[in-house]
């Protein structure tokens, strides 16, 4: 099995080698992204999984919930992200057990990114991670292939988000309305769909207020125009 | 005791019939032959106090202290055994270092008292092991500000995040006092050791509950109540250790530190002086009868 020069820095010491996976990974050739507007935030992801040019599943789940109100977008590999936030979300769940109360984002942030860190080397998941508190509000943070933890408005991540980098850019604004907001993402993600072939079929989202997760789903067949389910 | 020399008090994790663990009592006597620690919990922070004994001549003074600080925010008094009570700060630090390690935030002063409340406990179950010969009082402020992850890079929107529910509070101040059965109680004041009684009574009268005590006055009550709580135990020469936690907008900057010198003598200024005015006023009074 080949790793390729994974893990390691390149000369620069910049570069991370981003084609890390296994021969004959399942690959999250992917489009996320999260954003926080003015009562909360919301995940965003397309479908599709491939191994190589074929698509493993066309209808993919990339949003998974580590706590009722905390969730993360999955991308890399998909083995290693799901036992990733596998791990978080018992800790998570232990957490609120031992507690009495929900863990705050900041606690499954620092899970993940301990996960991340010390496996560096071994894993090729790149998160991000959002949530909701009644302290806190909403918050999005990106944990990208090293391991470090980035606190940010919004995050976009995978191979789609390279062409979406000018639209988010230009059309983001803070503390918009939900609408507004759930539009800025269908429109980013259907643009990302567009022009990246590793990424496609459906978008699904998650919105993350006081009111808890809300899920919205967005078929191609209408142009994601109409919100399914 | 009526139970002694029946054997039910030789062991840890040996009942008595009547449901009682005597190591675990015999462990609450040396507590209360200790010198008096107090805390208390005022609307802006906590103040620590301690009566040392001073056992020697020798010993330099203000050296050998007895209240240690267990995190940025927290701090620990106790009265009994004092390797006993160095033993419960080490294990303190450890675990209020290990939740920052998971968790990248301070530990908020209600899981450290639960934490070292299970540790205490755990002592009195074991043949192999007698249960801590003191009685911990623990007192921190947990940050009113968001909580901040340690390492994170970048700060999120600047309008803030959005969704917060309106109107409520977090953090603040908090403490605890764990016996050397591991039951721990909140406080708003809180007091052991030999002078506990007179202490409670003067704490009793502080109506800490009201939220009405500012930190800087309950510096001056703290002194005040030690040196009354010395009061029965005169013939002992003995240093007054105080510290103080207030939030991030009070003196010492939501850490726990040492009263500064200046503030503690004057403390004990004022309450060498308010002991004194009590003495003149018993005497007035049997001057009073004298005169019937």
């Amino acid at each position: 099995m080949e790793f390729g020069n994974s893990g390691c820095l390149s000369e620069d010491g910049i570069h991370v080698d981003m084609d890390r996976l296994k021969k004959g990974e399942v690959n999250l050739g992917t489009s996320i992204m999260a954003v926080t507007f003015k009562d909360g935030v919301i995940l965003g992801a397309d479908s599709r999984t491939t191994t190589g040019a074929y698509i493993a599943n066309r209808v993919t789940d990339k949003l998974t919930r580590v706590n009722d109100t905390i969730w993360c977008c999955r991308s890399g590999s998909a083995a290693d992200t799901q036992a990733v936030a596998d791990i978080v979300q018992y800790q998570l769940g232990l957490f609120a057990m031992m507690n009495g109360k929900p863990p705050t984002t900041q606690t499954a942030v620092s899970i993940f990114q301990d996960i991340c860190y010390a496996n560096k080397d071994r894993l090729s998941a790149g998160l991000i991670v959002a949530g909701w508190d009644e302290r806190h509000g909403g918050q999005v943070y990106s944990i990208p292939l090293g391991g470090s933890l980035h606190k940010q408005s919004y995050a976009i991540g995978g191979s789609g988000s390279t062409y979406i980098y000018g639209f988010c850019d230009a059309n983001w604004k803070e503390g918009m309305e939900e609408e507004d907001a759930v539009n800025f993402v269908k429109e980013a993600l259907k643009e990302a769909i567009k022009w990246d072939g590793s990424s496609g079929g459906v978008i699904r989202m998650v919105v993350l207020t006081e009111k808890g997760a809300d899920r919205h789903l967005y078929l191609p067949d209408t142009e994601y125009q109409v919100r399914h389910e | 005791m009526t139970s002694i020399g029946t054997g039910y008090d030789l062991a840890n994790s040996i009942f008595s019939p009547d449901g009682r663990n005597f190591q675990v009592e015999y462990a609450v006597k040396a507590v209360e032959n200790g010198g008096t620690s107090i805390g208390i919990r005022c609307k802006d922070g906590v103040v620590l106090a301690v009566e040392k004994v001073v056992t020697s001549k020798l010993l330099k003074q203000g050296a050998n202290k007895r209240i240690a600080t267990v995190d940025r925010h927290l701090g620990v008094v106790y009265s009994g055994m004092i390797p006993d009570g160095r033993h419960f700060i080490d294990r303190a630090r450890d675990e209020s270092r290990s939740w920052r390690d998971t968790f990248k935030t301070p530990i908020p002063t209600a899981d450290l008292a639960s934490r070292m409340g299970g540790y205490m406990q755990a002592y009195t179950l074991y043949q192999s092991v007698r249960p801590f010969g003191i009685t911990a009082i623990v007192g921190g402020f947990d940050s009113e500000l968001e909580a901040a992850v340690d390492g994170v890079v970048g700060s999120g929107p600047s309008v803030g995040a959005g969704g917060k529910a309106a109107g409520k509070k977090y953090g603040g101040p908090f403490l605890y006092m764990i016996e050397p059965s591991g039951l721990y109680w909140g406080y708003y004041g809180a007091a052991t050791g030999k002078g506990r009684q007179a202490a409670k009574a003067e704490l009793e009268k502080l109506d800490l509950g009201s939220g009405a005590l500012s930190l800087l006055d309950a510096v001056k009550e703290a002194a005040r109540i030690i040196y009354v709580a010395h009061d029965d135990n005169k013939d002992k020469e003995f240093e007054l250790e105080m510290s103080w936690i207030s939030g991030a907008d009070g003196p010492t900057k939501g850490l726990h530190q040492e009263v500064p010198k200046a503030l503690r003598e004057e403390a004990e200024r004022l309450a060498k002086k308010s002991l004194e005015d009590e003495d003149d006023d018993d005497e007035k009074k049997e001057d009073d009868k004298m005169q019937e």
